[in-house]
């Protein structure tokens, strides 16, 4: 029995509950467990890859339901991937939160493991309606996350986000009700086999519901026309907040990942190669406005925003590719990119906290109290984000440019990559000497109003860096493991032979038969 | 390891001199050079080898599947520079520890510092070409950290940005140039690379990837027109300039193009492009040197010019000429970095480098003018000096060149530039060092030992090999060799003085003559300058770019993400319209085959009023209350079509979701104006919006009318086959979804009922209803007494109700989820009817902890099947009694997540209509703008 693949659910789920149960007094019982249970998190998400690792899929039925009748949990090497990338941004950020942001509204453990799990949940999830599931609680999580500690701009941006978001679940249930309509089934695996054998009369439905889909995909994933909400979202949420929606974009590029390998591959008949003519130029489209945004931003957080947005075209476009090194090159990205967009707002907010009334503003402001520290992990990251060494980012850039070399698309590619990472480049060091080198000396009356980071504040931040300059040390056997996971996504019948087991199973109750008339 | 040693020990070392710097000054720059020396000595333990031929190569794997390895090379060119870095990096620290103030971080300069040497010794000696661009980009952001040194120096912020710009740039192409080269020749390798040159060339990919490197080497090694950095960095300390501007950095470009001679050199497009470049380079640059007054200025332009004199040898691609640049890089490091030396010690001890100010000080600092004589004679090349042997080399190559029909034009711009070299290396030291004396702001006098005894060092580099060259042919004759690609060039024997006399003779004869003629007509050369010369610098027309540029991007932002919901909603429909449109254009499409259901006369009815109720809500939007009512009918007609379609549980459901969420959007309006404002008149937008609100309606129902004309087989089929005992172990096919085939849906989505309300009540917590318009009046209106009176009864018959629901809900319409929602409608009548401090007064209850404790309950009661070793969600487990299962408590735990979500939303709305204080309400009296 692998029961260990409901961890991730089922962990998080009760450290959520316990902390809303426990008074808001007891602050530090509730961050206690909910770091406790963050920890086992990580140890988990790295299981999970050492399971996966030899090429094993693992299919668990929920409720002894087998597939396609039931719900099942998927572990594949991308799943584990995503669940262990979460676990270690989640610690990070946790470990920040608890220095003082967690108490700035209720619920803050409760809400923040809910989000946890329902990031988990649809990285794990074969059931394309658990799949709806997992995002209503991962909208109805960031949602309360956002505005848990008030602000009429936190309210504002909170009703964007609800609002699009919404629109979003109806046209997702539009698009899954389509699907099951024409496939009669939920079950990921099962709904590739049906596809494969629609005829061509269903080519036009399948396609328009499948579309429809991947737009709500888009959206999440922020993809162009769809990316404008996420700067003023984003920018709006509080540190620790913000950190952890880096990696909730990454559900839509996930969901996207997934659906257009695993039911909407080459392989599929009629619903072949659904968005591989529209992603790669929107994602370029997208890494371009992102990278242009980013630099006509007029707040840190803003510009971060715009980075986040850069970086999901820039994978989006590479996965648009469709080929092993492409998806490979894209996931190796997808990890540093994540973990860098969160440092760079938990960074944001203690910068912030030594401007006064500058706080974000990218113009010249208060000199920073501790300028030493602080410019060196902006340093890091900055360097992380425009793409350039010793940091992983470059890296990642490097295998996505060389997948693309022999592609069609392979120049605009690479104009836009190169393009845009000079615009990265010259907008973070216009930032970098304005916020960090210029500014007025801080003086007695202003020092009351600054607020130092203790080292307890800047461990999860240089634990981050370290974690991204480990990553780049390690990257050899790290893009072996994407390699294999690209590999396995391209062979979606690995998937389906894991998830489609035969003969399908019920649960067994030990009851029998007789029992059907006792009520009648 | 040898190899991997000299590039990571001044990486490794770098901490030292950042730790050691809180002790003391000296302890500073001891820690700077342990590192420097001790991979210095590393260095030369494999110098006699190399001279003598061998090739050190040293391998690990990094990243496989990239094709980047850490894997080293040490050969005569990667030895050369080598050497540079290491020996003048040295000199450079010895010299700095006496040039930085009191006040200057040290261990900041000397952490950068070493960084910097690590990154130019990868570059050097990299043998994977991805590896020489990872760390190439290293050198230039170690270089902006050493730039901006003196970071409250706006000149220094703007140079480093300018120099990251145009250096980082250059190494993004130039990366992207070594994936195509590396591509076409199958390994990053150099060995291979280098061993590959005819396949390079003979590749459709040659010139993209040919261009891509020379973007690299061109914006380091600050040839025209990417030249403007240099002379804008020169605000860095002048050790910095002496090593990154002189000596090594700069030189990447020009080692780049050494490194890539064997492979890229000798085609047409090579020669004209890198020949071009460096002609241009080199002749504009030392003319503009001769107009600046600025010592560090003067040097800076030099310095290109001779970059670009380089690049010219180079790009002849004729072995000798290969190794003619490889000759002039050493010279060119030697005397250049002990002229910028003593430039910083004039500055240094002056206080001024403006040469209009300066003049005579041969009296107060006869050692510096003494080395800064010999060195700017090397720079002019008079013979004696090592800048004569290589120059005259250019001038006698460049007769001998391919590709070219006029023989004289090569030779007559060599010869300018030559002469002006000439010009400007006269000014430097005559208006300095000689004439009257400069009224300059401290008073001169010679630095200590340890300040000149570096540039000592390197002046007597220059005459050295000035007088007997042969003494620099081994490192010369190892790097030419492996430029050139391993055979030395025809005729050539040895470096040395004399040639005997042929064209080139002249050509040094007229840029030495004609170079001191020129400096005699400086002065009215400047005032021509004054007048004509164009006032365009490079570094006004990036920064004006960067300007332009941002301040687009800021325009674009701007009117794209312009914070209206209203359009970032309307692309979303848009966008989706189009992805669900675009299919039935591209593919064949037909409904399916199944009959028609018949038309009755009911149905037409019901779903006119359906039709017509949603018109309603549109037209009555700005209305509230009208809307909502009007919204009602729509949910109704909903759970009528329920019933219709025998779907109890449905209707069921609908109808007391439609319940509840009408009564609490009632009670949200409280706190809401009673109109929206208006939206104004007419407008197109409007019209855009209704077509495509109805395109977005009408395609919708167009994709359900494709999906339910074809045949229904799906996996419900066998839920209804299995609900039934044994498997499902109830009646109600619904229920038995809900609670068991698909309880993790369920559980999912009373999680998300429970957050909802909970994030509601935080959200209302904070506000104050005392802060809200118009709310306190309406609060003081009496309850209707006929609505009281009707509802108290009304509470236990539908909580009884509640019950029976909930206890039915396995085997006939009914669970969990139906009965909470109408339990909660009971409560909420009370709350309607009397208020709710009546309400809560009588109902002591924590609305919060009870869904939480809902949730708790469903989620343990998936959980337990776990420990009987069934998977999660397993319902039916056999708990001794047949038919005593999960089921029900988890049916529990989802009425008790509803109730208390949805009462939790209740009581958080209605704390907001609680009364309000007596000062409060008369203030609102007069404020309140409904008023009667």
């Amino acid at each position: 029995m692998n029961n260990w693949i409901v961890i991730p659910i089922l962990l998080p789920m009760l450290t959520a509950l316990a902390c809303a149960l426990i008074p808001a007094s007891k602050i530090a019982i509730q961050r206690t467990l909910s770091l406790a249970a963050s920890l086992a998190l990580v140890a988990t998400g790295f299981f999970m890859i050492s399971q996966t690792m030899s090429g094993e899929i693992f299919s668990y039925a929920m409720g002894s339901w087998s597939a396609p009748f039931g719900i099942v949990v998927v572990v594949d090497r991308l799943s584990a991937m995503m669940v262990a990338l979460t676990s270690v941004v989640a610690f990070c950020v946790l470990a920040y939160a608890s220095q003082g942001a967690d108490k700035r509204g209720p619920y803050f453990h409760f809400l923040f493991q809910f989000q946890v799990l329902g990031i988990c949940g649809a990285f794990l999830t074969g059931d394309i309606f658990n799949l709806f599931v997992f995002f209503e609680i991962l909208l109805l999580a960031s949602y309360n996350l956002l505005v848990y500690s008030g602000g009429k701009k936190r309210l504002k941006a909170g009703i964007h986000y609800v609002i699009l978001n919404l629109v979003g679940s109806a046209l997702f249930l539009i698009g899954v009700s389509t699907l099951y309509g024409i496939t009669g089934t939920l079950n990921m695996a099962d709904m590739a086999v049906q596809v494969a054998a629609l005829g061509p009369e269903d080519q036009a439905i399948l396609q328009a519901g499948a579309l429809v889909l991947m737009v709500v995909f888009a959206l999440k994933a922020a993809l162009l026309p769809l990316y404008l909400w996420l700067p003023g979202v984003y920018s709006a949420a509080t540190a620790p907040v913000a950190a952890l929606f880096a990696v909730l974009t990454k559900v839509g590029v996930y969901a996207i990942l997934r659906t257009s390998t695993l039911i909407f591959g080459p392989e599929a008949g009629v619903g072949a190669d659904l968005i591989a003519p529209y992603l790669f130029p929107l994602a370029l489209l997208t890494l371009f406005f992102g990278m242009v945004g980013a630099m006509g931003s007029h707040r840190l957080r803003h510009m971060t925003g715009y980075l986040i947005i850069a970086s999901l075209g820039t994978m989006l476009a590479s996965i648009g590719l469709f080929t092993e090194a492409s998806i490979s090159g894209a996931l190796y990205y997808l990890v540093h990119s994540t973990l860098n967009m969160a440092l760079f707002f938990l960074l944001i907010e203690r910068v912030s906290a030594q401007r006064g009334p500058f706080t974000d503003e990218i113009r010249i402001g208060w000199k920073l109290t501790q300028p030493t520290l602080l410019g060196l992990i902006f340093f890091g990251v900055a360097v992380a984000a425009a793409g350039l060494p010793p940091f992983s980012g470059f890296l990642g850039k490097l295998l996505m440019l060389q997948a693309a070399i022999d592609e069609p698309g392979g120049f605009w590619m690479w104009a836009v990559i190169l393009f845009t990472s000079l615009l990265g480049l010259i907008a973070l060091s216009r930032v970098g000497t304005q916020v960090f080198w210029k500014g007025t000396e801080v003086n007695d009356a202003r020092a009351e109003k600054v607020e130092r980071t203790t080292a307890l504040q800047a461990a999860p931040l240089v634990a981050i860096l370290a974690i991204l300059a480990a990553y780049s040390a390690f990257a050899g056997p790290v893009t072996e493991y994407t390699d294999e996971v690209a590999a396995q996504l391209l062979d979606p019948q690995q998937y389906i032979d894991a998830v489609m087991v035969e003969p399908a199973f019920f649960p067994d109750t030990g009851m029998s038969d007789d029992l059907r008339n006792k009520d009648h | 390891m040898t190899p991997l040693l000299i590039v990571l020990l001044p990486f490794v070392g770098l901490i030292l001199p950042i730790i050691l710097a809180r002790h003391s000054h000296t302890a500073a720059t001891v820690g700077a050079l342990i590192p420097t020396t001790l991979s210095f000595g590393l260095l030369l333990s494999l110098a006699g080898d190399v001279f003598a031929g061998e090739v050190f190569v040293a391998s690990w794997p990094w990243i496989e599947t990239l094709g980047m390895n850490l894997s080293f090379r040490v050969d005569g060119l990667g030895m050369l520079f080598a050497i540079l870095i290491l020996g003048i990096g040295t000199l450079v620290v010895l010299y700095a520890h006496f040039y930085l103030s009191d006040s200057d971080p040290r261990g900041r300069f000397f952490g950068a510092l070493l960084a910097f040497m690590g990154a130019m010794l990868g570059v050097v000696l990299a043998e994977n070409v991805l590896l020489l661009a990872f760390f190439w980009e290293i050198t230039s952001l170690s270089s902006f950290l050493l730039i901006a040194y003196w970071t409250h120096v706006p000149l220094a912020r703007q140079g480093a940005r300018m120099a990251l710009a145009i250096t980082g740039m250059g190494g993004l192409l130039l990366f992207a140039g070594l994936l195509l080269v590396g591509h076409i020749v199958g390994s990053y390798e150099l060995s291979a690379i280098l061993a590959n040159g005819a396949l390079i060339q003979g590749h459709d990919l040659y010139v993209p990837a040919l261009i891509l490197v020379l973007m690299g080497a061109f914006t380091k090694s600050a040839q025209f027109p990417f030249h403007f950095w240099l002379p804008n960095a020169m605000t860095a300390p002048t050790p910095v300039s002496a090593y990154l501007h002189s000596a090594t950095m700069v030189k990447a470009g020009v080692f780049l193009l050494a490194r890539m001679h064997p492979a890229l050199s000798g085609t047409p497009e090579w020669f004209f492009i890198v020949t071009g470049a460096g002609l241009v380079t080199l002749t504009f640059a030392a003319y503009v040197a001769l107009f600046k007054h600025d010592l560090k200025g003067l040097l800076a332009y030099s310095t290109i010019s001779h970059l670009g004199l380089i690049t010219v040898l180079f790009g002849f691609g004729t072995p000798m000429a290969a190794l003619v640049g490889v000759f002039h890089i050493l010279n060119h490091a030697a005397f250049k970095a002990s002229l910028f030396m003593s430039v910083g010690i004039v500055d240094h001890e002056t206080g001024t480098r403006d040469m209009r100010i300066l003049g005579g000080l041969r009296h107060a600092m006869p050692i510096t003018a003494t080395l800064a004589t010999l060195g700017a004679a090397a720079m002019a090349g008079i013979p004696g000096f090592n800048g004569f042997i290589s120059k005259e080399m250019l001038f006698y190559e460049s007769w001998k060149l391919p590709f070219i029909e006029n023989e004289w034009v090569v030779p007559v711009i060599v010869t300018v530039g030559g002469l002006l070299s000439m010009a400007y290396s006269v000014r430097l030291v005559i208006d300095t060092f000689f004439g009257e004396e400069g009224d300059t702001p401290a008073k001169p006098h010679d630095p200590p030992f340890g300040m000149w005894l570096p540039v000592a060092l390197l002046v007597a580099v220059c005459v050295v090999v000035g007088v007997y060259p042969s003494i620099a042919e081994p490192i010369v004759n190892a790097a030419a060799l492996a430029t050139i690609g391993g055979v030395m060039p025809e005729g050539y024997e040895h470096l040395s003085l004399w040639h005997g006399f042929n064209a080139a003779v002249v050509m040094s004869l007229i840029a030495i003559f004609g170079g001191a003629a020129f400096f005699m007509l400086r002065h009215k050369l400047f005032a021509l300058a004054e007048r004509y010369w164009p006032n365009l610098h490079g570094k006004l027309v990036f920064e004006g770019l960067v300007e332009r540029v941002v301040d687009a991007t800021r325009a674009t932002t701007a009117s794209l993400e312009n914070g209206s919901l209203q359009r970032y909603v309307m692309l979303l429909i848009a966008f989706v319209v189009a992805a669900g449109a675009l299919p039935f254009f591209l593919f064949d499409f037909a409904p399916g085959n199944l009959p028609a259901t018949e038309l009755e006369p009911v149905t037409i009815v019901i779903f006119g009023i359906f039709v017509a109720a949603c018109l309603g809500v549109v037209a009555n939007h700005k209305r509230r209350l009208t809307a909502i009512v009007t919204l009602s009918v729509v949910g109704l007609v909903v759970s009528l079509s329920f019933v219709k379609f025998s779907a109890p549980d449905l209707a069921l459901t609908q109808l007391s979701v439609e319940v509840v969420t009408i009564l609490l959007l009632l009670l949200a309006l409280y706190v809401l104006p009673k109109e929206t404002p208006s939206e104004g008149g007419f407008s197109l937008r409007k019209v855009r919006d209704g077509i495509l609100a109805s395109v977005a309606g009408l395609g919708t129902g167009w994709m359900s009318y494709m999906v339910m004309t074809r045949p229904q087989d799906s996996i419900s089929m066998t839920h209804l086959e299995k609900a039934y005992y044994p498997v499902g172990g109830g009646t109600n096919v619904v229920n038995v979804t809900l609670v068991d085939i698909r309880g993790f849906d369920t559980m999912g989505e009373v999680a998300v009922l429970a957050m909802a309300g909970l994030g509601i009540f935080a959200l209302l917590a904070r506000l104050n209803p005392e802060h809200i318009h118009g709310v306190t009046r309406r609060v003081l209106d009496r309850y209707p007494v006929m609505l009281t009176s009707a509802t108290r009864p009304l509470l236990s018959l539908i909580l009884v109700m509640a019950v029976y629901i909930f206890m039915r809900g396995h085997y006939l319409p009914g669970g969990g989820f139906i009965a909470g929602l109408v339990a909660t409608v009971a409560l909420i009548i009370q709350y309607m009817a009397s208020g709710q401090q009546w309400s809560s007064e009588r109902m002591p209850v924590n609305f919060r902890i009870m869904a939480i404790i809902g949730v708790t309950i469903a989620v343990l009661s998936g959980a337990t099947s776990l420990a009987l070793g069934k998977p999660m969600m397993t319902m039916l487990v056999p708990l001794g009694e047949p038919g005593t299962v999960m089921t029900l408590y988890f049916d529990l735990g989802v009425f008790l997540g509803v109730v208390g979500a949805m009462m939790t939303i209740l009581t958080s709305l209605g704390v907001l209509s609680r009364p309000a204080s007596a000062e409060t309400l008369a203030h609102s009296k007069e404020t309140n703008p409904w008023k009667p």
